[in-house]
């Protein structure tokens, strides 16, 4: 097979960018869309030039590093994957096919396909957390949790936080993403105690960082490679709602003033 | 080279508990003046930054993925084992200890060991304090599964993602301490070099990924959790960054490296699919309950595999193994594929692949039991070959998964350089010669959660805090040696790329230190390596400079030390003269072709100790106890 893939240079933050093409003879359909970008920074390092630079680790679709616009899409053409999971036989031979990094504002560029994701990061430390320290705790079957509600939970702490649901957005939204984090704690009984607490700093947070606002467009869950549904969305709502409806207390405050 | 474990004096059964009361202490308002690094984020790094930082000690945290949730803990699937004995199916401390030791070819410390084992119910409470959704059954209780090499049913997971969920539990903790302030964390910056002053290490130099700006940071103590080197072999299941670096340094700047040679080969991986290909992934070993192992009798063989009638299909371990068949132990697994595939019986484009069978499985027990028993698989396996498991067999290969050996460590898990410690499985105390699975996450959360936290206080308490900053000689030397390195990979100028030369390496280790080893190849293998690694210095390509963000560049630093690295691995190799778990030395094997271990000349881990790069490294040994549990041979067949 081969392709031409028309991808975004930017030497970094403050350069400008552009497209180039670039022609890739020789592709086996097994490859994966990674290795094909690993194949045409091999020849570009061979003849002197910059390879192109992208975000990439375990290769198998958890760790949520790669990140890349494929033809206007997310982690590209095939539903509930990732970049790295993506493979050439996805793709038509002889096809143009065009890279773009994730676009957002609150995800800055750092070179070519690379951004800075670290808003995703300061979500989740204002709230993203049950209060524990280290030691030893009670046995865990004193407190049964219906498998329902555990596999529920875990539909939602399954996020790998890659930032799909961000580029897909028209708003460049987070809702997903927080709400998913969100929606893990709240459903659990070890979450209850800082419920609404949580909410509320985790989407002040996510506003602070510039993301836009949710007018169900619905893109984040088709763009999502492990399909968090968007009713998690609806669910954050209705905790950021009810948190609004109490009293605020800074509970913290009052134990370090002990 | 001290190789004193410091054992402390109590039956074994009280002898962490013992140890706890007697460690010295940091008094809480003494804590935040003490400053620790810990490098890495993985199970171990995270879990052991989170947990110092709540008990008030001032932690700078590192690691060189964009995010600390991203360390390759997050890729392991099966589950976690804990002797809870929910099961009320005989499990105990000692029933765990005890598969640990037997899996790990008694090559292990058998003290660590117990420890672990005792920690292990302690990991699952925690875990679930922080909200980790475990399977949970009907009743609202943990759900357990049986894992590889073991009769009971202590393995806790959330479906195929429980390294995920237990990461995100340690990094969510982690978070916490960076909102209160606790935890300094540094993103996208890697360690380039451990800096000592005084016989102690105190601090590191590390460079900014981004920036490529090269800097240090000085502590009172350094905690390196920075997981292992499979990606010596270039494909591995490891994450692509995944690198010998910081153990590396470590050791060139004192620490001792133990049995570099043990690493684990996982049986079921998918296999290579031509030159391009960047690295390998795992399928899980429970599809060999129900598959069925084989290869075409005729090497030439044309035909479509469901052509291929049963006669001419060569089972070859139902054949050679007819009490367990397709269930061996992963290492005899391994060699027997790669064995049928030099024989040149493999099947696929590249010749490097067994069919894994499921044509009788869905005859006897029907599609709907085998898709409730592996759909996900199929999925995944159909995902990336483009071939479905319900028409033709799976093709699958032995891949580098684990490694075993690491920095020596005490029983505190600190290394030979006072000051430095390693947990998880940057270390190597606990798995011995072979890794038992659903044992790695729970080593690295017991060194996080529990160990760590506790005897870094012991060490540090009885030395001064903030006597030493980065304006010590000692930094500026580091960064300097630092510095000219990255310029001097830059400037080499040469034509080989870093990926064809990692390759390269990868070929000699995975042709030479590979799933079996004998004494000719590994002496080849000891022939070739400095080769490389004066084209490596000669021939590198490295296309930009060392003051931007430069992925070429973080892969040729991360290369030079496998090149160094490798052949310290195979000089271990080729020094054990014995198989044991893992480390299968042709030359030693019983009749069954099964790995026979030397107990008189080999019970001991061996402990690399580095004297300077043109000097040859010595040779330590720490030899090993069994009085918990006496020396057998390992049997899976009885």
């Amino acid at each position: 097979m081969k392709f031409v893939l028309r991808i975004w240079r930017q030497a970094d933050a403050d350069a400008p960018g552009e497209f180039l093409d670039y022609e890739v003879d020789d592709v086996s359909p097994a490859m994966s869309f990674l290795e094909l970008i690993d194949t045409l920074n091999e020849k570009l390092t061979e003849r002197g030039d910059a390879p192109v630079a992208f975000d990439s680790d375990c290769r198998e679709g958890i760790c949520g590093m790669c990140s890349m616009v494929i033809d206007g899409q997310p982690h590209g053409p095939v539903p509930g994957t990732t970049t790295c999971q993506l493979y050439m036989r996805h793709f038509k031979d002889g096809a143009r096919i065009t890279v773009e990094p994730w676009r957002s504002g609150a995800f800055p560029l750092v070179r070519d396909l690379v951004v800075d994701r670290s808003a995703f990061d300061r979500i989740m430390q204002a709230g993203g957390y049950v209060t524990v320290h280290s030691g030893p705790k009670a046995d865990p079957n004193a407190l049964p949790i219906e498998p329902e509600l555990a596999e529920e939970a875990l539909d939602a702490a399954c996020c790998i936080g890659c930032g799909a649901c961000v580029a897909a957005c028209p708003n460049g939204a987070a809702m997903l993403y927080t709400s998913a984090k969100v929606s893990h704690l709240a459903l659990l009984p070890q979450g209850q105690p800082e419920r609404y607490e949580r909410v509320s700093k985790m989407v002040e947070q996510m506003e602070a960082e510039g993301f836009g606002a949710c007018r169900n467009y619905a893109e984040c869950e088709a763009a999502c490679p492990k399909e968090i549904s968007i009713r998690f969305i609806g669910r954050m709502n209705r905790e950021y709602l009810r948190a609004t409806l109490l009293e605020a207390i800074d509970r913290r405050g009052r134990m370090d003033s002990q | 080279m001290d190789l004193d474990a410091r054992i402390p004096e109590a039956p074994i059964e009280q002898m962490w508990s013992t140890h706890k009361e007697h460690l010295r202490l940091v008094g809480p308002r003494n804590r935040p003046n003490y400053r620790l690094i810990v490098v890495g984020t993985g199970l171990a790094g995270a879990s052991a930054a989170a947990s110092m930082a709540a008990m008030g000690y001032r932690v700078d945290c590192f690691c060189f993925q964009d995010s600390p949730r991203r360390a390759h803990s997050i890729a392991a699937q099966g589950g976690i084992n804990a002797a809870k004995d929910y099961r009320n199916d005989g499990d105990s401390i000692y029933r765990l200890f005890y598969d640990t030791q037997k899996g790990g070819d008694y090559r292990s410390r058998e003290e660590n060991v117990w420890r672990l084992a005792e920690l292990s119910a302690n990991i699952i409470d925690q875990a679930v304090a922080q909200g980790v959704p475990f399977a949970r059954e009907y009743g609202g209780m943990l759900a357990n599964r049986s894992f590889g090499g073991v009769l009971v049913e202590r393995t806790f997971y959330c479906r195929g993602e429980t390294g995920q969920q237990l990461l995100l539990g340690a990094c969510s903790s982690l978070a916490q301490q960076i909102h209160a302030g606790n935890v300094q964390m540094h993103t996208r910056t890697e360690l380039l070099d451990v800096v000592v002053v005084d016989g102690r290490a105190r601090g590191i130099v590390v460079r900014d990924l981004v920036t490529g700006e090269i800097r240090s940071h000085a502590a009172e103590a350094v905690v390196l959790a920075t997981g292992g080197y499979s990606n010596v072999y270039y494909l591995s299941t490891n994450a692509k960054g995944c690198n010998v670096t910081a153990t590396w340094r470590a050791h060139k700047r004192g620490a001792g490296f133990a049995n570099p040679c043990y690493n684990q080969i996982h049986p079921t991986c998918i296999p290579v699919a031509g030159e391009h290909q960047a690295k390998l992934t795992l399928m899980s070993e429970s599809l060999r309950n129900d598959g069925r192992i084989w290869v075409p009798r005729n090497a030439q063989d044309e035909r479509s595999p469901s052509e291929i009638p049963d006669a001419e299909r060569y089972y070859y371990l139902e054949e050679r193994y007819p009490r367990f068949g397709n269930l061996v132990p992963r290492d005899v697994a391994s060699r027997n594929a790669r064995e049928v595939c030099d024989q040149g019986l493999g099947v696929g484009a590249t010749g490097f692949g067994v069919f894994l069978d499921f044509r009788d499985a869905i005859a006897n027990h029907g599609a709907d039991v085998v898709s409730s028993r592996y759909e996900n698989l199929f999925e995944m396996y159909e995902r990336i070959t483009g071939e479905s498991p319900w028409n033709t067999p799976m093709r699958i290969y032995p891949a580098p998964h684990y490694t075993m050996g690491g920095l020596w460590v005490d029983y505190d898990l600190m290394t030979t350089l006072p000051g430095l410690f390693a947990i998880g499985e940057a270390n190597f105390s606990d798995h011995g010669a072979n890794r038992l699975g659903a044992s790695s996450m729970m080593q690295c959360l017991a060194d996080g959660y529990f160990i760590i936290p506790l005897t870094i206080g012991d060490y540090v308490s009885s030395h001064p805090f903030g006597d030493v900053d980065t304006s010590h000689a000692a930094f500026a030397d580091a960064e300097r040696g630092a510095r000219e390195r990255i310029e001097g990979l830059c400037a080499i100028g040469g034509s080989s790329t870093v990926e064809s030369l990692h390759r390269e390496l990868g070929r000699i280790m995975w042709d030479h230190c590979g799933i079996s080893r004998n004494a000719d190849g590994l002496k080849e293998a000891l022939r070739l390596i400095p080769d490389l690694r004066d084209r490596f210095w000669n021939d590198l390509k490295v296309p930009g400079g060392g003051q931007e963000l430069n992925q070429s560049l973080e892969h040729a630093g991360r290369l030079a030390d496998f090149l160094e690295f490798s052949e310290v691995m195979c000089r271990d190799a080729l020094e054990r003269d014995e198989s044991c778990g893992c480390h299968f030395r042709e030359e030693h094997q019983t009749e069954e072709g099964e790995a026979l271990r030397d107990d008189v000349n080999f019970s001991h881990a061996t402990v690399w100790e580095h004297r300077g790069d043109d000097a040859e490294p010595v040779k330590h040994e720490e030899p090993l106890a069994f009085h918990a549990l006496p020396l057998a041979q390992r049997n899976y067949k009885t």
